[in-house]
């Protein structure tokens, strides 16, 4: 079969993708923009809910899209609409028409700085999830690295149901990573008392209510139902957050050696540029538009353009990697009916 | 002094810096399921006792995890052991027998 197709983005989503379309008998090109494949996934840890290595993910995928046409840290330039398809010029020169195209363009991280009173970027011991997984993965961080971790914070929905940040939607995967990661730093510091700060946890995944349980009764992690309101900096070089404890009904404060920020999903800004190449639209979330939310997610208001993964909204990896299969077929079907 | 009317109210701000979890941390060791509470308030909407004298299994054990331990001492008081919370509880706590171990512990230390 020689229809073409190029799949924008090579984390979860487009490597799935690319592996059915291979197996059905394509051999659709690939582009990424950064210099590896893997995504966000590449740089993380340990995934929920089975601590998995996110690296055993990444490389296993990878290892089976070798026959498919991965370009590397190249972007899309310009989609030109053809009769029968479109025309894709690449930042690295190359050109390609084809019949369809998966935009498999993932999510940004939310960027934590932009939350100034959380002190990310301001104060010493603040932490983002990501800084936390790279940790994990190099052990070598100055916040942490030689230092006496006695007292550890989490704080959810950072950049995520807040309004003031841009963000209505839920992240739906912060509750359990926080979850995930407190467990992993209690295990670490296993003197220290871990803390996560959320407004409502939202475990709706497979075992996630068991990672829970577990951390309650394993980890005796303190659960303090309230939004953190503010972090301020001693001169111990300590942060002290403010929050409510809205259980108790009273204003609460705590000093904290370290403080993680569960930064959330957020859409894409220049996947929003190259869908507007192909005429798709952003949902009112700010994330792409599918023709519809409820059957026809994979697809889109222009003719041969499928969405897979977080650039619909945020998402696990069993469900990005489900998109991605999907993705494939309805591509499959598409062409079949073209021809 | 002239009095202006005004008075100095102590702050209602809770420091969980020094917050003595010695309680808590007994009643785990021989009520390891105390720590499972989601603080869903099933207990506490059944509790026949509760709507009279301010009994809440939830507010027990909140209470004791912020190191309040006189308050959580004073509402069990009002539990008559009936047992109604234990057929509740979503997280399978048996709620009844946590009372009892509490009220146990309160008396050894009474003594
Ligand atoms: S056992 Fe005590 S706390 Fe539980 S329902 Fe009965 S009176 Fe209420
Ligand atoms: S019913 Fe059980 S889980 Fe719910 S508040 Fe009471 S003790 Fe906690």
């Amino acid at each position: 079969m020689k229809d073409n197709i190029v799949i924008v983005g090579g984390g979860i989503a487009g490597m799935e993708a690319a592996r059915q379309l291979l197996l059905l008998g394509y051999k659709p090109i690939l582009v990424e923009k950064s210099d590896h494949l893997g995504g966000h996934v590449a740089d993380w840890h340990c995934l929920f809910p089975d601590m998995t290595p996110a690296q055993d993910v990444v490389k296993g995928l990878v290892e089976q899209i070798k026959d498919a046409n991965i370009f590397l840290e190249t972007e899309v330039s310009f989609i030109n609409r053809m009769k029968m398809g479109y025309n894709v010029m690449f930042s690295n020169g190359v050109n390609v028409i084809c019949k369809a195209i998966l935009l498999a363009t993932g999510f940004d991280l939310f960027e934590a700085s932009r939350k100034e009173e959380y002190g990310y970027g301001i104060y010493d011991q603040v932490m983002t999830n990501r800084d936390l997984e790279r940790w994990f993965n190099t052990g070598d961080d100055k916040r942490i690295t030689g230092k006496d971790i006695k007292k550890i914070g989490f704080v959810h929905c950072v950049g995520s149901r807040d309004v003031k940040a841009g963000n209505q939607q839920c992240s739906k995967v912060c509750c359990i990573t926080a979850i995930k990661q407190a467990m992993e730093m209690k295990e670490r510091f296993p003197d220290a008392e871990v803390y996560c700060f959320y407004m409502d946890l939202r475990l709706f995944g497979k075992k996630y209510e068991d990672f829970y349980i577990k951390a309650q009764m394993e980890s005796g992690v303190h659960f303090i139902r309230g939004r953190v309101s503010e972090v301020s900096e001693n001169m111990q070089g300590q942060v002290i957050i403010k929050t409510e404890d809205t259980l108790s009904g009273k204003p609460a404060k705590i000093t904290l050696d370290l403080l993680v920020l569960m930064a959330g999903i957020v859409c894409n800004k220049q996947a929003v540029q190259t869908a507007s190449m192909v005429q798709v639209q952003t949902d009112s979330d700010g994330f792409l538009k599918s023709k519809d939310n409820i059957l026809n997610i994979i697809e889109t208001g222009s003719k041969g353009v499928f969405l897979a993964g977080t650039a619909t909204g945020a998402k696990t990896i069993p469900e990005t990697a489900a998109e991605a299969r999907a993705a494939a077929l309805a591509i499959h079907n598409y062409l079949v009916a073209q021809s | 002094m002239m009095d202006f009317g005004f008075s100095i109210s102590p702050s209602s701000t809770m420091n969980l810096d020094k917050v003595d979890l010695t309680l808590y941390d007994r009643l785990c060791s021989i009520e390891p399921d105390a720590r499972k509470c989601m603080a869903c308030g099933s207990c506490s909407a059944t509790c026949t006792a509760g709507p009279w004298t301010g009994m809440s299994v939830r507010k027990v054990l909140l209470d004791i995890q912020r190191g309040k331990d006189k308050e959580a001492a004073a509402m069990l008081k009002g539990c008559m052991l009936c047992g109604k919370c234990t057929m509740v509880c979503p997280r399978g706590i048996n709620t009844r027998h946590l009372i009892l171990s509490l009220c146990r512990i309160y008396g050894e230390d009474a003594k």
